[in-house]
């Protein structure tokens, strides 16, 4: 099966027409055929229009991505109701314990996204990992942390990584690779973010499947649930009638 | 003796300006050290094989062994002789021959 690689976080302001073009050329160029630019907001029609125009002109898929920061449980919940059918992916930036066991439980969260620099508030352990793989919920980890980090920093995010990544991979627990840059200058090519997940403890395929087929997976799961054909998982609408 | 099997990388640097043979072999070296440190700089056998200044293509060699911790390396590199920078893989091949064929 042909290998899609995609990239499901990249942090370009909608809002900058410029910026948002030449990073979607860029991906282009990269060999990326799936871009997801996350919204922290209800987008407009025009804006969704205009980002689905541009990736359309260079050949990228877009994902449209909305990512929640919620202040409470409650929070998180009213925003999955509001949001879930108008995005492609709903990623959780988990800021605290309470909302990280509740995201991970939640069916309707596709990604759990931690705080990179401050380690005391990465939760995945493993009664996180567990509440996860119930709850169909993948781990995102940005690289782009390893790249504008030096010295102890840099060990030290490896380290909780490397602990994270174990776990999840003990639990089943699916694993995506993003970029999360914000400047065109910190994007890479999908194989070298690949070779950037091999230093987590992942091997070559492994590294290689955290930026195409784990993410094209929530996608393409998403976008058949969101159609409207859709009824259950194995079920949908082929054809509508009347009686013979 | 086994015989080390070699790849050689042919990388595309992003900068402004052209740096120098030696400011980007320093720039590959200190990224390499820092991630793996010296004994594992030392296992990888790097060597600048061509810099083409016109396109800023370069070709270097390493071991298969240590292909991906020089792939994770180069990845890492941010600035090179103190201007922002960044180096993309372009292709990775066997044989020099090879390689310029594949990009």
């Amino acid at each position: 099966m042909k290998r899609f690689f995609v990239d499901l976080h990249l942090k370009i302001n909608p809002k900058e027409t410029q910026a948002l073009k030449n990073a979607i050329h860029r991906a282009a160029n990269f060999g990326y055929r799936y871009l997801a630019i996350p919204f922290s907001f209800e987008p407009s029609t025009e804006e969704i229009e205009n980002l689905r125009t541009v990736c359309k002109n260079v050949g990228i898929e877009p994902v449209l991505r909305a990512d929640l920061y919620p202040r409470n449980e409650n929070d998180l919940m009213n925003n999955l109701r509001r949001l879930r059918r108008k995005f492609d992916i709903i990623c959780v930036m988990c800021d605290g314990k309470e909302i990280s066991r509740q995201a991970a439980k939640d069916r309707r969260v596709d990604l759990l996204n931690f705080p990179n620099l401050d380690y005391r508030k990465r939760f995945f352990d493993r009664s996180e990992a567990e509440l996860a793989r119930s709850g169909l919920a993948a781990l995102e980890i940005d690289v782009k942390p390893l790249l504008v980090l030096d010295g102890p920093a840099r060990v030290r995010f490896l380290a909780c990584l490397r602990r994270e990544i174990a776990i999840a991979k003990t639990f089943g627990v699916p694993l995506i690779v993003s970029s999360g840059v914000s400047e065109e200058r910190f994007m890479r090519m999908p194989r070298d973010l690949a070779s950037l997940a091999c230093l987590f403890g992942l091997g070559n395929v492994e590294a290689l499947n955290t930026v195409s087929f784990n993410p094209l997976a929530i996608v393409l799961r998403n976008r058949e649930k969101l159609c409207s054909n859709f009824i259950a998982p194995g079920i949908r609408v082929v054809k509508e009638g009347g009686d013979l | 003796m086994k015989r080390v099997k070699r790849r050689y990388l042919a990388l595309q640097l992003e900068m402004e300006g052209v740096p120098s043979e030696k400011e980007f072999m320093d720039a590959i070296w200190g990224s390499v050290a820092r991630l793996y440190g010296e004994v594992g700089a030392s296992l990888t056998s790097m060597a600048l094989i061509n810099f083409d200044v016109s396109c800023k293509v370069v070709v270097v060699r390493t071991s298969l062994e240590t292909l991906d911790s020089v792939r994770a390396s180069l990845a890492c590199i941010t600035c090179v002789a103190g201007k922002v920078a960044s180096v993309h893989v372009l292709a990775v091949s066997g044989t020099i021959k090879a390689l310029f064929k594949l990009f």
